[in-house]
């Protein structure tokens, strides 16, 4: 089995702050996680659970107060490690006297490309993020959806074999966030590892192989996200159709929107419900199971670490 | 983190080393330079009404930054015990251009450009021009009057104007009782060791500024030795009169009841009594040095 | 190396493309065609107050360009957060630094020489001709260039470290300070105890002497500097750069980026 792309073990980052630096705020705290060679993982959580202090850490953007970690098997410190692998930062800003190609270009050169090839993956990495007829105006006057595709182009330009990417979807119209589902989606199909933190559950339930969830700096679920959310189906839900005033019993438990109604019946009941409202002349539209969702779980979490207090501070923005 | 403690095992061998090579780099450079004996202009610009122009209503400002270089250029050239202040009169001329008023400037003038080499820049005449601009704008200011028959008095031997500058200061406000008397003294007398001895005393009293006092102690040191040399010689003559010889040592004197127990210089060092006979300073004063340097210079003095 | 070499050009071509640069540029070629009308006044010494006035303008633009931009260099940086994506690229910590030292003294070395020839063309212009001697005017530019480059490695030092304003400071303060160090060691040695006096001795020479590039004095009476100088000035200005980047380097390199 190969070894996984990324493996954390007790990463935990301190910030002292206060009169004399004597208090501690904690925002990571001991986290252990591995996300497998090939996979699509995703890192969840609210806002300042300590996600884009994981991504920071592991790209050596600050340096972490205990514990450690390892990219493609070798640790974070090591700069060289960075050939292979690609970040996108939370909110990215370039140099705004640059224009589009010229920033790939300096970024491209810190691989080693030969010239011709660097010019080639810019010419493409603009095409495949859609800012080829934008490529000659300087940074300063893009949108913030046209910076976020610089950022993910500059990301994947040198072909690596991992893309970590902080908050992608962020300030995006749904336009440019299908465009970046798209791309990773391409990127797992090429075999490459993706990471990425959101705070938009539905993106992760869509495109993860496994997900984390992080609240105030401690994980507290990594899995696929069926299996996280240990997912039996509570029981299913009939939609149907009825005009007309039938004498149905069941009706009282429904939901109604003008001649719509919604019924849940647990999973042994259904096919009687259903022989009651054929009785009833009732129209069936749709039959599905309900389950437990990942929103659900995230918010038991959240509210769990609410209730907790001050345990575990949580690290401003 | 690996690459972090390599990195600080780098600093402590690149900066003490470092600093070993500044240590000596610095005083090649150092030692270069000096060779140089390149002027280091201290006058920043030489027309003192270009300056004024230029300095709009820092005037004041800038008349106390050049005062600071007078002070330092001063200090400096004395240190390293060069004679040549030839710029002392430029810088001085553009501080008093830029502030009329800087009284401070004007009474270190009077000294130190009048004052014979090495102690100054031994320009009576220059100093005579620089007190009656003073005068010109601080006309009720009585020790620039004192100042100026100072001047005439010790280098130019003017006593006919000293007099009348010391009648005409004391006529000024606060003006102490001594000028009238200063000028009377000297029209009278000319020079005299207690007129001299008198004007270097209040010099000293007067000044706060560590240069000018101690140049002041300097000369009535030596105005002091030359006062005693005097006496001491009249006392040989004495001797020669009675014994047919000069005295060969400050004891013959003491034998013949002539003096009291061995005369001493200011600095405690007794006298002695040279080849020709004359009354001496001691080989082992420091004050010897002072005279010899004063004599040698007054040669130069065109 | 090579990857610092990347930086250092980008670092040289976003300061093209500062506009702020060619107006203080601008300026001080202002200021050295003005110094014609300043000649004028006082005769005879045309020449001494052409190059005078042309070296302190190129040496407080200089300046200005070395403190501001020098503090800029790090900090504008990691304020924009420029810095993430790049330091996420396989490249160390200490290349960037370098890079960016580099392309600042890059500019300043095309600015000053730009300036230098602004300079002798005016010289050329009031004197009709250019002789040798006169290249000593270029000799006393080339050790402004020296010095602005131990200031630009102090501004990136401090910006390390510290907030964009305090940097200035400390820069402009410690040259400030460096300009007078010679007087450090001729202050009278009886005042002071001998411990006072050892450590001020010391402190004269720790510090760095910024009075050791100027030649103004020289340069202005046309009068040769000797090559020993020019060596030992290049050697002061390499050893002591090396110090203070090194030093930037290892504080830099376990900084936590916001």
């Amino acid at each position: 089995m190969p070894s996984p792309a990324i493996e954390i073990e007790n990463l935990t980052k301190e910030y002292p702050f206060g009169f004399l630096h004597l208090k501690k705020r904690t925002s990571l705290e001991g986290l252990c996680m591995q996300v497998e060679t090939g996979d699509v993982f995703g890192f969840i959580g609210p806002n300042g659970a300590g996600k884009s202090t994981t991504i920071k850490l592991l790209m050596g953007l600050i340096f972490p107060t205990a514990g450690s970690a390892r990219i493609l098997g070798k640790p974070i410190g090591d700069v060289e490690m960075h050939q292979d692998i690609g970040y996108l930062p939370e909110q990215p800003y370039f140099y705004d006297y640059l224009t589009a190609a010229e920033v790939l270009d300096y970024f491209a050169r810190f691989h080693n490309l030969t010239a011709a090839d660097r010019k080639d993956r810019v010419d493409r990495m603009l095409k495949k993020v859609g800012l080829e007829t934008a490529r000659k105006i300087q940074l300063r006057k893009y949108s913030k959806g046209m910076l976020q595709r610089v950022g993910l182009a500059q990301a994947i330009l040198h072909d690596p074999k991992v893309v970590i990417l902080d908050e992608p979807m962020s300030g995006l119209d749904p336009v440019g966030r299908r465009e970046v589902r798209d791309i990773i989606l391409e990127l797992k199909k090429e075999g490459k590892t993706v990471m990425f933190s959101t705070h938009i559950l539905s993106d992760a339930e869509m495109l993860c192989d496994r997900v984390g969830v992080i609240v105030g700096g401690k994980l507290r679920g990594v899995g696929a996200p069926g299996t996280l959310v240990d997912m039996k189906t509570v029981g299913m839900e009939i939609l149907f159709e009825l005009t007309g005033t039938a004498n149905v019993p069941l009706l009282s438990k429904a939901t109604r929107t003008g001649d719509c109604y919604r019924l849940q019946v647990a999973e042994e009941e259904l096919y009687k419900a259903i022989e009651q409202l054929r009785g009833a002349g009732a129209r069936i539209l749709a039959v599905s199971q309900v389950k437990a969702t990942l929103e659900e779980f995230f918010m038991n979490l959240v509210e769990a670490d609410r209730a907790q207090g001050a345990a575990v501070e949580v690290s401003g923005q | 983190m690996k690459l972090g403690k390599n990195v600080a095992w780098l600093l402590l061998l690149v900066v003490p080393l470092g600093f070993a090579g500044i240590w000596r780099l610095q005083h090649r450079i150092d030692t270069e330079r000096a060779s140089l004996s390149e002027e280091r202009d201290e006058v920043l610009l030489r027309s003192p009404k270009l300056v004024k122009a230029m300095s709009l209503e820092y005037a004041p400002l800038l008349a106390d930054v050049y005062w600071t270089r007078v002070v330092q250029y001063y200090g400096n050239k004395h240190l390293k015990g060069q004679a040549n202040l030839e710029l002392l009169w430029p810088l001085l001329d553009i501080t008093t251009t830029l502030d009329p008023n800087l009284l401070i400037a004007y009474r270190f003038g009077a000294i130190f450009l009048s004052s014979p080499a090495p102690g100054g820049a031994g320009r009576p005449d220059l100093a005579v021009q620089l007190i009656e601009r003073g005068i010109q704008a601080n006309p009720e200011y009585w020790r620039l009057y004192e100042d100026l028959g100072f001047v005439y008095y010790f280098d130019m031997k003017d006593y006919q104007k000293a007099s009348a500058a010391f009648l005409e200061g004391s006529k000024k406000p606060h003006a102490l009782v001594w000028m009238k008397i200063m000028a009377a003294k000297v029209a009278a007398e000319g020079e005299s060791f207690e007129t001299s001895m008198f004007l270097w005393k209040d010099i000293y009293d007067s000044s706060a500024d560590p240069s000018v006092k101690k140049n002041a102690l300097m000369n009535m040191q030596l105005l002091r030795v030359k006062e005693d040399c005097r006496q001491l010689d009249a006392l040989g003559d004495e001797y020669a009169k009675k014994y047919g010889k000069r005295p060969a040592r400050m004891s013959d004197l003491a034998q013949a009841g002539l003096l009291r127990g061995i005369p001493r210089d200011p600095l405690g060092f007794a006298y002695v009594f040279g080849e020709g006979g004359k009354a001496e300073l001691n080989l082992d004063s420091p004050l010897l040095e002072k005279q010899l340097m004063l004599e040698r210079f007054k040669k130069y003095v065109p | 190396m090579r990857r610092a070499g990347v930086v250092a050009l980008n670092t040289f071509r976003e300061a093209v493309r500062d506009r702020v640069l060619y107006n203080l540029v601008f300026f001080a070629l202002l200021m050295i065609a003005a110094s014609v009308a300043v000649g004028q006044i006082s005769i005879g010494i045309e020449q001494t107050v052409i190059v005078s006035l042309g070296l302190s303008a190129i040496s407080v633009i200089g300046l200005l360009i070395s403190v501001f931009l020098g503090v800029a260099l790090v900090s504008k940086e990691m304020d924009k957060r420029t810095l993430y994506a790049l330091l996420a690229k396989p490249v160390r910590r200490s290349e960037f630094l370098l890079g960016k030292f580099g392309g600042l003294v890059l500019t300043l070395a095309v600015n000053t020489a730009a300036m230098a020839l602004g300079l002798l063309l005016t010289m050329l212009y009031v004197k009709h001709s250019l002789e040798r001697s006169d290249a000593v005017v270029l000799v006393a530019v080339y050790f402004i260039l020296l010095k602005l480059a131990l200031i630009v490695a102090l501004a990136l030092l401090f910006s390390c470290f510290t907030t964009p304003l305090l940097s200035i400071l400390f820069t402009a303060g410690l040259y400030v300070a460096g300009l007078y160090v010679q007087e450090l060691r001729n202050l009278p040695i009886a005042v002071m105890s001998p411990a006072m006096s050892a450590f001020t001795g010391w402190l004269s020479y720790l510090l760095p002497n910024f009075e050791n590039f100027d030649v103004m004095a020289m340069a202005a009476h046309g009068r040769a500097i000797p090559g020993t100088l020019i060596l030992q000035n290049t050697l002061y200005t390499v050893v002591y750069c090396a110090i203070v980047l090194t030093t930037a380097a290892v504080v830099f390199s376990r900084r936590n980026l916001k």
